[in-house]
C-alpha cells in the first residue's frame, strides 16, 4: 500500500493571488512563494492555516534553470497531510532570502545549514554562521558546480572500475595527492587563520545578562568537546558561565560531517541505502526505512505485504533497543558509572542478534529494498524475536524499571528539572519523544501513518510535565507500545512474497519530488528526494531528528546549572552520524 | 524511608550477581559443561541466558548465523588436478552496484580475437573502503562473490585484496553457508537439467 | 598460566620448582607488563565507536585483556582506538590528543573509515586515512567491525608489542624522544598539513598557471 502524499489541500494561491502559484513541475506538489512576500505568506501559513510545525528547510540548486530553490516543509501538530512551499531566487550571489527564523525559530540550524552548503544567505538570520564545515573553507560544497577533491565522475557507476579496473589510490588522481583542493596561488604560510571570534561574539551577545542580579562575577567560557566523555560523540558546545549557572551556549558541529548528501546525489538510488544505516547508526532499520518508504513514494510502486509487517517488526525492536541504550547512556551522563548501561547493552545484544540473523549485520543492517526487503526472516530467528517479544523483554523492561525508577538520587536529578514545554517544543520544531514528554501527542505513526500503522492497536505514549523526569519515563511508556506493536505484527504477520519487485541493481524513478518522514525513534526522520529520471537522485536530503531537535538546546539550557547541562543534553537523544551526516 | 529506592535496586544487582553462581552450579549438576562449549553460548545468546554474559573471544566464539556478512571473497570451483575455476565471469555487475565504489576488474580479452573472455584477469577489493553491504553478492548473477565470515583479517598494512587473495574455495563456502549453497546448487542442477531437456528436445526436433 | 608466555622455553628448570620460579627476559617482562594493560584513550568517533564501546560491555568483555580501563585523557593513555570517520574539522583534535598522549603509544584505525576513508572516502570533509597524519599500527577493515574483530585486532597489537624490544624502542632514545610529534594541521579554504606547506604553494602555483 502506498502511503497517501502528504500535499496540501488548502488553497495557498486564492489568499495570495499575486504572491504565490502552484508548482506545476511534472512531479512535484505544493507552492511557489514570491520571495518579497515569503514571511508574509509565511505568517499567514502558521497563523490562518495553523501549520505550527516546521520541520524541513533545505536548499536545491537547478543549476540548469540557473535557480536557486529553497524548500520548506510545514504540519500541523494536530495530524495530517502537510504543506510545502518554496521559494526561487535566481543564481546569482549574493542569493538572498528572508529568513523566517521570527516565524518557525526551528529554522535556525537548517538555515545555517543551507548557508554553509548552498550559500544562500538567510537576510535577517541573527547568527548566519558556517555550521558543518569551518569559517574559511572555500566554496559551498552542495553547490551543482562545486566539486569535491576527488571527484571522478557526476555519477557513479564510474568507468573506471570494469571493465579495465587496476586498482588506484584516489590520491593519485588529485594534483595534491590527498583529498585536498585548494583555490590557485594558494600560500600556506602566509594564511592567516580566521579563528573563531564569530562564534564567541555570537556567544557573548546571546547570553543572558546579570542573572543573580547584583553579585559582579567573572563570566568564563568553557569549551565542552569534541572530545568530551559524555557529549555522544563529537560535539561540542561552548558554554558561557556565571558561576555554574549556564548563561549561554552555542552548540558547534561538523565534527562528523560526512557528506551524506552530497555523496548520495552520486550514488544510484539503491546505493543510497548502505549509506542510511551509517545516519542513525543505532537504528540502521529505522533509516532504511524512512529512505525506502520516500523512494517508494517517488516510484509509486506497492509494498509486499509481509514484507509491510517485517519493516514494522524491525523498526520497532530498533526503537527498543534505542531507549534501552538511551536510559543505560543517561545514566552514564548522570554519573552511575556503567551498570545500568551494561545491562542495557545485554538487551541490545540479543536484539542485534536478530538483526544480524535476518540481514547479515548487527548494526549496519542494509535490509530493506524498495518494495520489500532483501530477504525472509528465517525460521530460527522468527522463533527469537517471539521468545524476545513475548517474554524477555517485557520482564527485561520491567526489571531495569525496578532498578532505577525509585532511587532516590535518580529522582532528585531528574524531577522538576524542566527540559521544555509544549510551546517551546513546537516553536522549535522538537519532534519525538521530548516533544511528547511535554504534552503533544504527536507521533507520525498516528499523526501521519506510513507503512501499515494504521492497522494496529497502540497508544501514543505522553506525558505532561515536561520535566526530565518525565522524558525519562515516556522511554519506558514507549518500550511498552512497541512492545504491543510487535506482539500484534507478529500475529498477523501473512506469508506471502517479501518483495513486489524483482530484485534489480538498477531502478526507475520518475521524475518528481517526494518528502517522506517516519517517526524514528530520536523523532521525525525525513527525507527529501528529487528525482530528474536518471538513476541517481538530483537532490537527496535527509532531515534528521537530532539535528532540528539540537535547536532548541540553547534556550532549554540557559539559566541552569552546568551539572545538569549533560543530563539535559541527553534527553534530546543525539546521534552524531545522524546530526552531522 | 529515604534509601529504599536505593535498595530496591541494589536488589536486582544482587540477584543478576547470584544468577552467574545459581546458573554455574545448576549446570555442574546437570553434568554440563557451560563455558568453551557450543551449548553454553547458545544458551547465553538465548532468552534465557542469566548471570554471566560473557562470551570469551578468541577461546569461544559467538555462534554466527548463515547470513552474516564481514568482507567479500572470491568463489572457485576445484576443477579437474586442483585447478582453480573461478566462477567469476567478469560481468562487471558487482562493480557497478558497489556503493562505495571499491571493487576493480579486469576483464580478460582474448589475444586473438580482441573478444572478452568470461574469465578476470585481475580483481580488486579495497577492503579499506568496503562498506560490507553485500550488494555485491545480492546481485552477482553466477554466485562467484560471497561474503565471508572470517573476522580475524587485521593485519599491520592497508589491505588491498587482489584476485589471489580473494579466492576462497566453493567448499568453504558450503561451509559457512550451508543452506545458501544447496539452494543455489539446486537451482543451477534445474537449470542445468532444463537446458538439457530443452537441447534434446531441439535435438530431436531436428532430427 | 600466564608463565608460558613468560618463561623462556630454553631454561631448564627443575621440576620441583616450575611452578615459582620462571626464567624470562627483560624484554619478555617489559612487554608481558605493556600488553597486558593497553589502556585506550576514552575516544569515539563514528558507528564504530558503537561497537567499541559494545565491545567493552558484557558481551565481549574487554577487561580480560586489560584494556577495560577507558582513560578520558590522552596523559593516562596507551592506545589511540581511531574509531570512526576522521573528519577535516575534527582532526586537529585528534592530533592534539595523540600528541598530548606519553609514550609509548599506539595507534589502532578501526574500521574502514579510520583506515582509508571508507564509504566516505569521496566526501570533502572526510581524510583519507588516519594514517596521513599518524603511524598506524593495526588496520582492522570492516564496516564496522564487528566486537570480536575488534578484538582480533587487538589481540594483534599485543603481537606486535611483544614483538618490541627495550634495547631498540625509540622512547628510551634522548635523540629520537619528539620523533612522533605530528604539527597540528591548520584549517584553511582545505586542510593544511603544514608539514606539506611548500608542495601544496607549488602545486596551487601550478594550478594557476594551468
Ligand atoms: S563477481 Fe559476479 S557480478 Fe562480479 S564480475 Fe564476477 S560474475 Fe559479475
Ligand atoms: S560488500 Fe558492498 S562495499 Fe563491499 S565490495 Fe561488496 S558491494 Fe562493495
Ligand atoms: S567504517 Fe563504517 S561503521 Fe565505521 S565509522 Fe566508518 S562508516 Fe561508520
Amino acid at each position: 500500500m502506498v502511503a497517501p502524499a502528504s500535499t496540501s489541500t488548502i488553497d495557498l494561491v486564492a489568499k495570495f493571488p499575486d504572491s504565490v502559484t502552484a508548482d506545476t513541475r511534472p512531479g512535484y506538489t505544493g507552492f511557489i512563494v514570491n520571495k518579497a512576500k515569503l514571511v508574509e505568506v509565511a505568517t499567514a501559513i502558521r497563523d490562518e492555516f495553523g501549520y505550527d510545525l516546521l520541520t524541513a528547510v533545505t536548499g536545491v540548486d537547478y543549476l540548469a534553470e540557473n535557480k536557486m530553490e529553497v524548500v520548506y516543509h510545514a504540519f500541523k501538530t494536530t495530524g495530517g497531510a502537510g504543506l510545502t512551499f518554496k521559494v526561487q531566487v535566481e543564481r546569482i550571489d549574493p542569493i538572498e532570502v528572508p529568513s523566517l527564523i521570527d516565524i518557525w525559530p526551528g529554522v535556525d540550524f537548517q538555515e545555517r545549514e543551507a548557508w554553509d552548503l548552498y550559500g544562500i544567505k538567510f537576510t535577517g538570520h541573527p547568527d548566519l554562521r558556517r555550521i558543518l564545515m569551518w569559517e574559511g573553507f572555500e566554496g559551498h560544497p552542495l553547490r551543482k558546480d562545486w566539486k569535491e577533491p576527488f571527484f571522478e565522475e557526476e555519477a557513479k557507476p564510474f568507468k573506471s572500475r570494469w571493465p579495465d579496473g587496476k586498482h588506484t589510490f584516489a590520491e593519485n588522481k588529485n594534483p595534491f595527492r590527498d583529498n585536498l583542493n585548494f583555490p590557485a596561488n594558494f600560500d600556506p604560510e602566509k594564511y592567516e587563520v580566521t579563528g573563531e571570534e564569530d562564534l564567541y561574539l555570537s556567544l557573548e551577545k546571546d547570553s543572558l545578562k546579570d542573572v543573580d542580579g547584583n553579585m559582579k562575577t567573572e563570566h568564563i567560557v568553557v569549551n565542552m568537546g569534541p572530545h568530551h566523555p559524555s557529549t555522544h560523540g563529537v560535539l561540542r558546545v561552548a558554554v558561557q558561565l556565571d558561576g555554574e549557572t549556564i548563561i549561554g551556549l552555542k552548540p558547534v558541529m561538523g565534527y562528523l560531517h560526512r557528506n551524506h548528501d552530497k555523496i548520495g546525489e552520486r550514488n544510484t538510488y539503491l546505493q543510497n541505502i548502505p549509506y542510511t544505516d551509517r545516519l542513525d547508526y543505532f537504528n540502521s532499520m529505522s533509516n532504511n526505512f524512512g529512505y525506502v518508504t520516500t523512494v517508494e513514494k517517488l516510484m509509486k510502486i506497492p509494498v509486499a505485504e509481509r514484507a509491510e509487517y517485517i519493516r514494522v517488526i524491525m523498526a520497532e525492536l530498533s526503537r527498543i533497543q534505542n531507549h534501552l541504550i538511551f536510559i543505560g547512556m543517561l545514566m552514564n551522563d548522570l554519573g552511575t558509572m556503567y551498570t545500568p548501561s551494561l545491562y542495557a547493552f545485554e538487551e541490545r545484544e540479543l536484539v542485534l542478534d536478530i538483526f544480524e540473523a535476518v540481514s547479515g549485520a548487527r548494526m549496519m543492517c542494509n535490509y530493506f529494498r524498495f518494495g520489500g526487503v532483501v530477504r525472509d526472516i528465517p525460521d530460527f530467528a522468527m522463533q527469537k524475536i517471539k521468545d524476545l517479544v513475548f517474554d524477555r523483554l517485557p520482564a527485561k523492561t520491567d526489571e531495569m524499571e525496578r532498578f532505577l525508577n525509585e532511587n532516590e538520587i535518580l529522582v532528585a536529578r531528574l524531577k522538576g528539572i524542566h527540559v521544555l514545554n509544549a510551546e517551546d517544543a513546537i516553536k522549535y520544531s522538537v519532534t519525538g519523544p521530548v516533544l511528547r514528554a511535554a504534552g503533544v501527542p504527536y507521533d507520525l505513526r498516528r499523526a501521519d501513518p506510513y507503512s501499515i500503522y494504521d492497522r494496529f492497536d497502540f497508544d501514543v505514549a505522553v506525558r505532561q510535565n515536561g520535566d526530565m523526569m518525565d522524558n525519562y519515563l515516556i522511554r519506558f511508556d514507549e518500550i511498552r507500545q512497541s512492545l504491543r506493536i510487535l506482539e500484534q505484527a507478529i500475529k498477523q504477520i501473512p506469508q506471502g512474497p517479501i518483495n513486489s519487485q524483482k530484485a534489480a541493481y538498477q531502478v526507475r524513478v520518475p521524475a518528481g519530488e517526494a518528502y517522506g518522514r517516519i517517526e524514528s525513534p530520536k523523532g521525525e526522520l525525513g527525507f527529501y528526494v528529487v528525482s530528474n529520471g536518471k538513476p541517481n537522485p538530483y537532490r537527496y536530503h535527509v532531515r534528521p531528528a537530532s539535528f532540528v531537535n539540537l535547536t532548541a538546546v540553547e534556550s532549554m539550557c540557559r539559566g541552569t546549572k552546568i551539572a545538569d547541562f549533560v543530563a539535559l543534553l541527553a534527553m534530546l537523544d543525539i546521534v552524531m552520524g545522524e546530526l552531522d551526516r | 524511608m529515604y534509601g529504599k529506592g536505593i535498595l530496591k535496586g541494589l536488589s536486582v544487582t544482587w540477584k543478576r550477581f547470584w544468577d552467574t553462581y545459581t546458573e554455574d552450579i545448576s549446570w555442574m549438576l546437570r553434568g554440563k559443561k557451560r563455558y568453551n562449549t557450543v551449548e553454553g553460548v547458545a544458551h547465553r545468546s538465548s532468552k534465557d541466558t542469566k548471570g554471566i554474559f560473557t562470551v570469551q573471544y578468541p577461546e569461544e566464539q559467538l555462534i554466527v548465523p548463515e547470513e552474516f556478512r564481514y568482507v567479500p571473497f572470491l568463489v572457485f570451483d576445484e576443477g579437474a588436478d586442483g585447478k582453480k575455476e573461478v566462477r567469476c565471469t567478469s560481468c562487471g555487475i558487482c562493480a557497478k552496484v558497489c556503493p562505495p565504489q571499491c571493487i576493480w576488474i579486469v576483464r580478460t580479452n582474448d589475444p586473438a580475437t580482441g573478444r572478452p573472455v568470461p574469465v578476470p584477469t585481475d580483481f580488486f577489493v579495497d577492503m579499506d573502503i568496503c562498506m560490507n553491504c553485500g550488494f555485491c553478492a545480492e546481485y552477482c548473477p553466477f554466485d562467484a562473490i560471497k561474503m565471508d565470515h572470517d573476522i580475524n583479517i587485521a593485519s599491520y598494512q592497508r589491505n588491498i585484496y587482489n584476485l589471489e587473495k580473494l579466492m576462497k574455495p566453493a567448499s568453504y563456502y558450503a561451509g559457512i553457508r550451508p543452506e545458501n549453497y544447496t539452494r543455489e546448487e539446486e537451482a543451477r542442477k534445474a537449470k542445468e537439467a532444463a537446458k538439457a531437456a530443452k537441447a534434446e528436445a531441439g535435438a530431436a526436433a531436428a532430427a | 598460566m600466564e608463565n608460558e608466555k613468560l618463561s623462556l622455553p630454553n631454561y631448564s628448570i627443575p621440576e620441583d620448582i616450575q611452578n615459582v620460579v620462571a626464567v624470562t627476559t627483560l624484554d619478555r617482562l617489559y612487554n608481558w607488563g605493556r600488553r597486558s594493560s593497553v589502556w585506550p584513550l576514552m575516544f569515539g568517533l563514528a558507528c564504530c565507536a558503537i561497537e567499541m564501546i559494545a565491545a567493552q560491555t558484557a558481551r565481549y568483555d574487554m577487561a580480560r585483556f586489560g584494556m577495560e580501563v577507558m582513560r578520558p585523557t590522552p596523559r593516562q593513555a596507551d592506545m589511540m582506538l581511531v574509531s570512526g570517520t576522521v573528519t577535516k574539522k575534527m582532526l586537529p583534535s585528534i592530533i592534539r590528543l595523540y600528541n598530548q598522549m606519553p609514550e609509548p603509544k599506539y595507534v589502532v584505525a578501526m574500521g574502514a573509515c579510520a583506515s582509508s576513508g571508507g564509504p566516505f572516502k569521496e566526501g570533502y570533509n572526510v581524510v583519507a586515512g588516519i594514517d596521513k597524519f599518524l603511524p598506524v599500527d593495526v588496520y582492522i577493515p570492516g564496516c564496522p567491525p564487528t566486537p570480536q574483530a575488534l578484538i582480533a585486532g587487538l589481540i594483534k597489537l599485543q603481537e606486535k608489542i611483544d614483538k618490541q624490544s627495550i634495547k631498540h624502542v625509540t622512547w628510551y632514545n634522548k635523540e629520537k624522544k619528539d620523533g612522533n610529534y605530528v604539527p597540528m594541521p591548520i584549517l584553511g579554504p582545505d586542510l593544511i598539513d603544514v608539514r606539506r606547506n611548500a608542495e601544496i604553494r607549488d602545486v596551487a602555483a601550478v594550478k594557476e598557471s594551468a
